[in-house]
């Protein structure tokens, strides 16, 4: 009896002192359902083949990275709907400049940084001094991006030379370098939010703005410079889309729905749309929650629709699965 | 004598200095909306005609409504993001529906009001009960309505929408005076513009749902039935994409992609005219007139022969500097 309480609770400390996210729980239990699904209706190779358990999180790498950035806005209590067109800008210029040649990619990967830094630049300017709601002012500049990149490439334009392929496809022993990318992107997140001063300011914006200025905070700079860090990070998925499809194309970011994609995982991760709360673990439970429901759709042969379908339900049952028990009402 | 002719310039001065009040108190958006019109309507002598009036207003229609919904939706602090999918289900459904029999008009519009009425139910339900932010919780109805309505359908457009449920959108009443030709949409949106400004402007509903975009805190102490008020907002939104999508689908017949990206152009129309996102404020006259303006937007795009790309961008632009005047602009006032 003692010991049992006494193992429990010294359980429960070790998950507080963790701080595991409650979306994990959902993650687990989207796993073992989809896998015994997978045992009823298919193969069911979804438990026993490991390249399958990879690739859920090979696929899950881009819009892994770009959610991180997104998370970061969050937490700032902004928003940015611009990530999708970052990405297709990144993509083609990235893939036109190297024309297959190896000697170009430095030149590429300066340049299309250049460019999201530019985006979230000017992003965090238009919310912060013309005070524009992060919301319409991000759809804006999508609209703009969008209206450049189509102005000017309509196709797969340039490509990508072999030896910048390894980003997308290659292994570092068992284990291919996008994963290694995406948990350091992760990390990377994680140390920003939790161990820096830029962090700190930034819970602070995001959870009152006038409270941090009053404080003595530089408000506008925080919100500019999350900003500039998930166009940062939307360039990045754009590379590593680039890397794996092996030219860009001005599609493949509205395509892939990276922006509402990207909000949505954040949500389902526990970072609070009103800002101030949450944090890039929960975010990448989120990411992996979709990554394993492509995977089950897939081995079961779904319906492109229903999959559709079932994405918007079980969204909103991730985030309903913490919510429903909070005494807040939402907005 | 001095004291005449000192007071004589004082009292004009006081009379242009109430004029110039009024003038400030008038919205920045319809300075915006009669700029652009004005422009079109020299490039254009089509805008200069009353039945070049009257086809502008019929093809704006369908937004204005649209965004009076969206509005009651933004004005409590949510956002309805599903509104674009159910233009695309009512479009597709009813072209299934309708299977070329005109008599089956009044199945299909009554089918596609209890989805509508269902679907803003759920969305209600949800943001109310499971406590989820309508940002997410209508994202994922847009998803489930978009695969539900495709998959209904079988992913591709079947039939043709017949000729009496397209009139909603196309039609004309015929031999009106003043105007000759006063279109069925233009009409459509009267009555349900000042229906809604009744009960925005004029009831206490209207008072509860901009209480709730206040302080959802305060005004639940102060006996305001948030949860109902909420469900009833999203009911309204809904209703009003139904039959926006009935006249979209009558002025641009089938298509799959006929809903894509409306959400965002209606609350962009929505802040255009002035309303807050997070709520709190909102106006169903400046709204109506936020859509005529994105519209108007459009159509001087069209006529300057930009190439849809330029469009985009020159539309992010306006929005941008759009909303940057109205805010800028109420912030001083206050």
């Amino acid at each position: 009896m003692t010991t049992t309480s006494i193992s429990e609770n010294r359980f429960k400390r070790f998950m507080r002192h963790v701080n595991i996210p409650p979306v994990y729980y959902f993650l687990v239990v989207i796993f073992l359902g989809g896998g015994i699904l997978d045992q009823i209706f298919s193969d069911g190779q979804i438990f026993t083949n490991q390249a399958i358990l990879l690739n859920i999180i090979v696929r899950s790498v881009a819009l892994g990275i770009v959610a991180v950035g997104q998370t970061l806005v969050i937490v700032g209590a902004s928003i940015d709907l611009s990530v999708a067109y970052t990405i297709s800008i990144t993509a083609v210029m990235s893939s036109y400049i190297m024309q297959g040649k190896t000697e170009n990619v430095p030149l590429a990967i300066l340049v299309v940084f250049g460019i999201g830094i530019l985006i979230g630049l000017i992003n965090g300017l238009i919310i912060t001094k013309l005070r524009i709601n992060s919301f319409i002012a991000t759809l804006g500049t999508s609209l703009i991006i969008k209206g450049i990149i189509n102005a000017t490439f309509s196709n797969y334009t340039g490509s990508v030379p072999k030896s910048f392929q390894f980003f997308g496809y290659s292994t570092l022993g068992p284990i291919p370098v996008a994963i290694i990318v995406l948990i350091l992107v992760v990390f990377a997140g994680w140390f920003l939010l939790n161990r820096t001063k830029f962090g700190a300011h930034l819970y602070g914006v995001g959870g009152n703005v006038e409270v941090g200025r009053l404080s003595g905070l530089r408000t506008d700079r925080v919100v500019i410079g999350a900003h500039i860090l998930c166009s940062m990070s939307a360039v990045l998925t754009g590379l590593f889309l680039v890397s794996r499809l092996q030219s860009g194309a001005p599609w493949v970011g509205p395509d892939g729905l990276y922006d509402l994609e990207s909000i949505a995982t954040s949500v389902v991760g526990g970072t609070a749309l009103a800002g101030g709360k949450g944090g890039v673990w929960g975010t990448l439970a989120g990411v992996l929650i979709f990554g394993v429901l492509d995977t089950v759709f897939n081995q079961l042969g779904m319906n492109p629709y229903l999959k559709t379908v079932l994405r918007g339900a079980i969204i909103v049952l991730a985030v309903a699965s913490y919510t429903y028990r909070s005494k807040k009402e939402a907005a | 004598m001095t004291t005449t002719t000192l007071k004589q310039p004082s009292k004009i001065l006081k009379i242009l200095k109430a004029i110039w009040n009024g003038i400030r108190r008038i919205p920045a958006v319809y300075f915006i909306f009669f700029g652009i019109f004005i422009v079109l309507g020299l490039l254009s002598p089509t805008y200069q005609s009353t039945p070049g009036i009257m086809a502008f207003l019929r093809r704006t229609s369908p937004l204005a409504i649209l965004a009076i919904g969206e509005m009651i939706v933004l004005s409590t602090g949510g956002y309805d993001l599903s509104i674009g999918s159910i233009v695309t289900m009512v479009v597709l459904g009813s072209s299934l529906l309708l299977n070329n029999d005109p008599t089956m008009m009044p199945t299909a519009i009554w089918t596609m009001l209890a989805l509508g009425l269902l679907i803003g139910l759920v969305n209600g339900f949800v943001v109310s009960y499971l406590k989820i932010p309508s940002f997410i919780a209508t994202l994922g109805m847009m998803l489930l309505v978009k695969g539900g309505a495709l998959y209904w359908v079988g992913g591709a457009p079947r039939g043709y929408l017949t000729e009496n449920w397209r009139a909603f959108g196309r039609g004309y009443f015929e031999n009106v005076p003043l105007v000759d030709r006063f279109p069925y949409a233009l009409a459509i949106l009267l009555i349900l513009a000042l229906v809604t400004y009744f009960i925005y402007h004029r009831s206490n509903f209207g008072k509860q749902i901009l209480a709730i975009g206040d302080n959802v805190r305060a005004s639940q102490l102060s006996g305001v039935r948030v949860r109902l008020v909420r469900m009833i907002a999203f009911v309204i939104s809904s209703l009003f994409a139904v039959i926006g999508g009935i006249m979209i689908g009558g002025f641009g017949g089938v298509n799959v992609t006929i809903g894509e990206g409306l959400e965002m152009q209606t609350i962009a129309a929505c802040v255009v005219g002035g309303v807050l996102l997070g709520g709190g404020k909102g106006s169903v006259m400046n709204v109506v007139f936020g859509a005529f303006t994105m519209e108007a937007i459009f159509n001087l795009l069209n006529l300057l022969g930009l190439p849809k790309p330029y469009k985009d961008a020159v539309q992010g632009l306006i929005i941008i500097a759009a909303v940057a005047y109205v805010a800028l602009s109420t912030r001083k006032k206050k």
